[in-house]
């Protein structure tokens, strides 16, 4: 049972094969099986996931349930939940109860999904490896001696592992669709203001974005259904109709334009992963896509400017973290200053710091024009490099990541090379477009994710692409081999 | 390229206290981002303007509405210091 | 050596808006501590601000009001720098793009002049909590309830030359966003604010000298003695050698001086740069013309209208354009007088602001209202009672005895016209007071008119005040001379 997707449960349920209440009871017990060994969970809420199921349960035996009502699912421990601790990863949170619910929790609440616990993450989703948490690594459930990618690390090693169908994520610079190609599962990333950021604890505002993580682009589209939509909480949401992502999930691919960005395949990229990309491709072919060669020469400087303008606005973001309302504070300050530096100082771990030091570096009097305002003049380059690609394809794709997933400790002290295992991924985020990742191949027992980067608001046309790409063939169904 | 006093100046500006066993390997690690960062110098931005937004909308505005009830104790709950209904903090010289 | 002050004021007015700037909690002001500080205001972590149209509405109704340009487009900054009173770490502010560019606006000097002072920008911005220091031992309670109010700071150009000019200046912006009813104007409880820069130079010299900033201003009277003392240090400084260091001061009101703010004086880097929570402002020219078309009648428009409809002078005009609860108290008096603006115009501001003043309330707190003064005010101009006799009756409907008319019925107040009544009480006095009536009659004419008072003093104290002056001395006139 737990080996099926979102929508073959979904489907269970409302033919009464089985009950959320089973249904969770079963997952929370393969939770606890593996957590400790995965290092997956901030927080496992199981008697909230009781309560939930049983709700859910009546809601199906009164004809009331909508298609992810009583679905168990995960969310990464960035998203406030009332009454529940919600760490962000930090120190600084680790006393943290959330007073209140983000939109996205309320809404997959109101969808009726059944919340299993909270998934551990780098810290304030700084990080591409899950390292920087408090509470230590994830490992990735194909090997216990790699990283599962992060932010999002948590999140998708629960997936690859089965311990849940779905989890959210958030993605900054590719904290989704790095970790999803590093555990080999399915993560979307939509259009910057599609997904409410309300309730979802900020790192840098104008590129957070919050998405689903499951095994198929199927179940990607059925969650973004709920989670999708304009909240008046956010002033940054998106007024644009929510369409049903799963109604184009089955058209044909006759006529796609794939366009194909000669920077992301140039003699920097990983042969092996070259291979993968382009078998992909070539399947896609085969469904009738047609291949465009097209340029985004200044995404080369994406990752120059995304530390920057991310760092910037992160070191803003976390200035509430003094000690004063909520969160860590120091023993014994001795006056205001103490209890703001050393608050912080021993609230937040080294990656946070070096992020903060530097964005208020770059922000500081004699540099913002330098650093801040230069990074967002590129930043415009590269959206509008994109934005004319667009024009002539339908998608981009191209690698998720660099490579397969490294090894614990190999780049946790070297944060230039930490940074580059997202330089396929931070373009879309400062364009502020949608891209999913999907499971593309294996390489020496790891898998390997291909990007699919589309229009503003195009979730539909990646999620059907992807549907597709998922029809013909299995890479999504590998899954690896201690949590069968 | 940072140097010691730089990285104690910015750590200041951050409120974050820094050890000093810290400060050469922050020194050597900003030093480095900002070597990074310089890649862009390479780009010609004479006539671009920045993009501060992905989406270039303009703001949404709210109605002149009270929608929020007291929830003082539930938030204050979870302060590290309050008495009376106010937060704590040291002694505020002005 | 002779110096001139320069002088430029940044005024912080609350918007009354209903709600917060950038949150759904109440901005009322008096609740207990943080029961009206939301997620929002309480900076937790996750949450995000939402624009308050109304806010908008009314920055833009003074921009007008100043005759200042509407940016097509404004951009809201974060200011970052640590604060128990400020719970996110940065203000929500504008910077570079504010709602309200340069404007300007006319004050009248004490010589009757005009002086036009540039308003160099208003721009929209939330207010920070309190600080609370008594009451809490060695430490300081935070109370968040004022965070997120919203102000608009109106910066103007160093135009002013002395502190008389910087209190005009103050005066006029105050009258401005009351008249607009955009900020209650209540300066006790903060609602109106001022920080004064201030510097001086030797006359002539054309560079500006060293300023300092001085805050904690909350009334005019502070205003001008702040500045007065700070000119005054400064000269003082400069005179014995020194140099004026720039600085934040804050003037003590009890020992009437301003001393260094040292937990201030730290070199501010506030590292403004565009809130990515927000999108810009974006305003319509359509929706810049009906703000305007709803703007109500603005002081200096009121001052030239009382001068041309009542015959005011300039400075009864400026003076009762002050606010608008005075202006429409004034102008209800008038409309219930029976035409006597003039008359109006000194009750006024005069027994009605005294009477005022000893309570500590605006005109409209005032117990007698303009109605019932324009009452009074009709009663002296058909003589049914002198202005000595209205006194008495202000007084009494002051304490809620009634209308006017009603009071000199009810203590028989009316003035006694009847001269044959007057005639009986001259003739009294002057049998009573043989001794003064010879003395008048010896002494020549320069002297009688002196000595006349004591008969009037006399009769007036037979008729109870009520007699009316000007028949009384007439009659007594004619009958001394006999």
């Amino acid at each position: 049972m737990y080996n099926k997707t979102l929508a073959e449960l979904s489907q269970a349920l409302q033919q009464r094969d089985t009950s959320s209440e089973e249904l969770t009871g079963m997952y929370l017990q393969r939770c606890r099986q593996f957590m400790d060994k995965l290092n997956c969970f901030v927080t496992l809420t199981e008697e909230h996931a009781m309560a939930q199921a049983r709700a859910a349960d009546k809601k199906i035996q009164a004809g009331k349930a909508g298609p992810l009502t009583g679905i168990p699912m995960v969310h990464k421990d960035i998203f406030c939940t009332n009454g529940i601790k919600t760490s962000c990863g930090s120190r600084m949170l680790d006393n943290f109860i959330a007073p209140y619910d983000a939109t996205v929790v309320r809404q997959l609440d109101d969808a009726g999904m059944v919340m299993l616990g909270k998934t551990n993450m780098d810290e304030f989703a700084m990080g591409s490896s899950n390292e920087t948490s408090y509470y230590g690594p994830v490992l990735n459930p194909w090997d216990p001696d790699r990283v599962p990618g992060g932010s999002s690390g948590g999140s998708a090693a629960v997936v690859a592992a089965r311990l849940t169908p779905m989890a959210t994520g958030t993605d900054t610079g590719g904290s989704i669709r790095q970790p999803a190609s590093l555990c080999g599962i399915t993560g979307l990333k939509p259009t910057y203001g599609r997904v409410s950021r309300y309730g979802m604890i900020a790192f840098a505002s104008s590129l957070d974005q919050g998405g689903p993580m499951t095994r198929t682009a199927e179940d990607a589209a059925l969650v973004l259904n709920a989670m999708a939509g304009f909240d008046e909480h956010d002033s940054t949401s998106a007024n644009e109709p929510v369409e049903d992502y799963t109604s184009q999930l089955e058209n044909p691919l006759e006529g796609l334009k794939i366009g194909l960005p000669v920077e992301y395949f140039d003699e920097r990229l990983n042969p092996d992963i070259s291979r993968i990309i382009h078998d992909g491709i070539a399947e896609l072919k085969k469904l009738g896509a047609s291949i465009h060669e097209i340029n985004l020469p200044s995404s080369k400087l994406s990752i120059p400017v995304y530390y920057v303008v991310a760092p910037a606005e992160c070191s803003s973001n976390l200035a509430r973290y003094d000690g004063v309302r909520f969160g860590y504070r120091c023993d014994d300050p001795r006056d205001l200053n103490d209890l703001y530096c050393r608050s912080r100082g021993e609230g937040f771990g080294r990656e946070v710091k070096r992020r903060v030091l530097i964005g208020t570096y770059v922000l500081s009097a004699g540099y913002y024009d330098a650093y801040y305002l230069k990074a967002q003049k590129i930043r415009r380059l590269i959206r509008n490099e994109f934005q004319q690609a667009l024009k002539e394809v339908d998608v981009i794709i191209g690698p998720t990541a660099p490579g397969t997933a490294f090894k614990l400790n190999e780049l946790i002290d070297d944060p230039i090379n930490m940074y580059l295992s997202d330089i396929y991924t931070v373009s879309i985020n400062l364009a502020g477009l949608p891209a999913i990742s999907v499971p593309a191949g294996m390489l020496n027992g790891l898998p390997v994710g291909m990007q699919i980067i589309g229009d503003y608001f195009s979730e539909a046309r990646l999620l059907n692409v992807a549907h597709r790409f998922q029809q013909a063939t299995d890479w999504h169904q590998h899954q690896p081999a201690e949590y069968k | 390229m940072l140097d010691k006093t730089d990285v104690e100046k910015i750590a200041w500006l951050a409120r974050l206290s820094v050890s000093e066993e810290d400060i050469p390997n922050y020194c050597r690690d900003l030093s480095n981002i900002l070597g990074l960062v310089e890649q862009m110098d390479k780009v010609d931005t004479g006539q671009v303007s920045p993009l501060a937004h992905p989406l270039e909308l303009g703001a949404r505005l709210r109605p002149d509405v009270v929608t929020e009830t007291n929830q003082r104790d539930h938030f204050q709950d979870i302060a590290p210091a309050v008495e009376s209904g106010h937060y704590l903090v040291p002694k505020v010289i002005e | 050596m002779a110096w001139e002050t320069i002088i430029g004021l940044e005024i912080h007015a609350q918007l009354a808006t209903q709600s917060k700037i950038f949150s759904g909690a109440a901005t009322a002001y008096g609740a207990e501590a943080n029961t009206q500080a939301c997620a929002v205001d309480l900076g937790l972590p996750g949450v995000l601000p939402v624009l308050n149209k109304e806010a908008v509405r009314m920055a833009i109704m003074f921009g007008l009001a100043i005759n200042a340009e509407i940016p097509s487009r404004s951009v809201f900054a974060r200011k970052n720098y640590f604060y128990p009173d400020l719970p996110k770490g940065y203000q929500i502010s504008q910077y570079e793009l504010p709602i309200v560019s340069r404007g300007s606006i006319d004050i009248t000097l004490g010589n009757g002049e005009t002086k036009t002072i540039g308003v160099t920008r208003a721009h929209l911005e939330e207010d920070a909590g309190k600080s609370v220091h008594e009451g809490f031992g060695n430490l300081t309670g935070i109370d968040l309830n004022r965070a997120g109010t919203p102000l608009i700071e109106i910066v103007s150009e160093p135009d002013m030359r002395s502190a008389k000019e910087a209190v005009a200046y103050m005066k006029k912006i105050h009258a401005i966003v009351t008249y607009l009813g955009i900020c209650d104007g209540n300066m006790q409880e903060g609602s109106f604010r001022c920080d004064a820069n201030v510097s001086v130079r030797p006359r002539g010299e054309k560079k500006f000298g060293t300023r300092t900033e001085l805050k904690n201003l909350n009334s005019f009277r502070f205003v001008e003695a702040a500045i007065n003392y700070e000119v005054e240090r400064q000269i003082d400084v400069i005179e014995s050698g020194g140099k004026v260091i720039q600085e934040t001061r804050l003037y003590d009101a009890n020992k009437n001086e301003t001393r260094s703010m040292r937990s201030k004086e730290e070199a501010n880097d506030y590292r403004y740069f565009p809130d990515p929570d927000l999108l810009p402002i974006e305003i319509e020219k359509k929706i810049i013309n009906e703000i305007k078309q709803s703007l109500p009648e603005l002081p200096d428009a009121m001052k030239r209208r009382f001068i041309e409809e009542y015959h005011l002078s300039e400075y009864d005009a400026d003076n009762l354009t002050a606010g608008p609860a005075l202006a429409l108290f004034f102008e209800t008096t008038v409309q219930h007088s029976g035409g006597e603006p003039k008359l109006s115009a000194n009750w006024v501001m005069g027994e009605v602001a005294a009477a005022l003043n000893r309570e500590n309330k605006d005109y409209n707190q005032s117990p007698i209202k303009g109605e019932m003064l324009g009452g009074l005010i009709k009663r002296i101009k058909d003589n049914t009672i002198s202005s000595n006799i209205a006194k008495e009756v202000f007084t009494a409907m002051w304490n809620g005895e009634g209308s006017a008319d009603e009071i000199i019925e009810k203590k028989g107040l009316k003035q006694v016209t009847d001269s044959d009544a007057i005639e009986k009480m001259v003739d009294e006095v002057i049998a009573e007071s043989p001794q003064q009536v010879e003395q008048y009659k010896n002494s020549p004419p320069e002297k009688q008119g002196k000595l006349i008072g004591f008969f009037v003093g006399q009769i007036m104290k037979k008729s109870k005040g009520k007699a009316n002056p000007k028949q009384v001395n007439e009659l007594l006139k004619n009958k001394l001379a006999d």
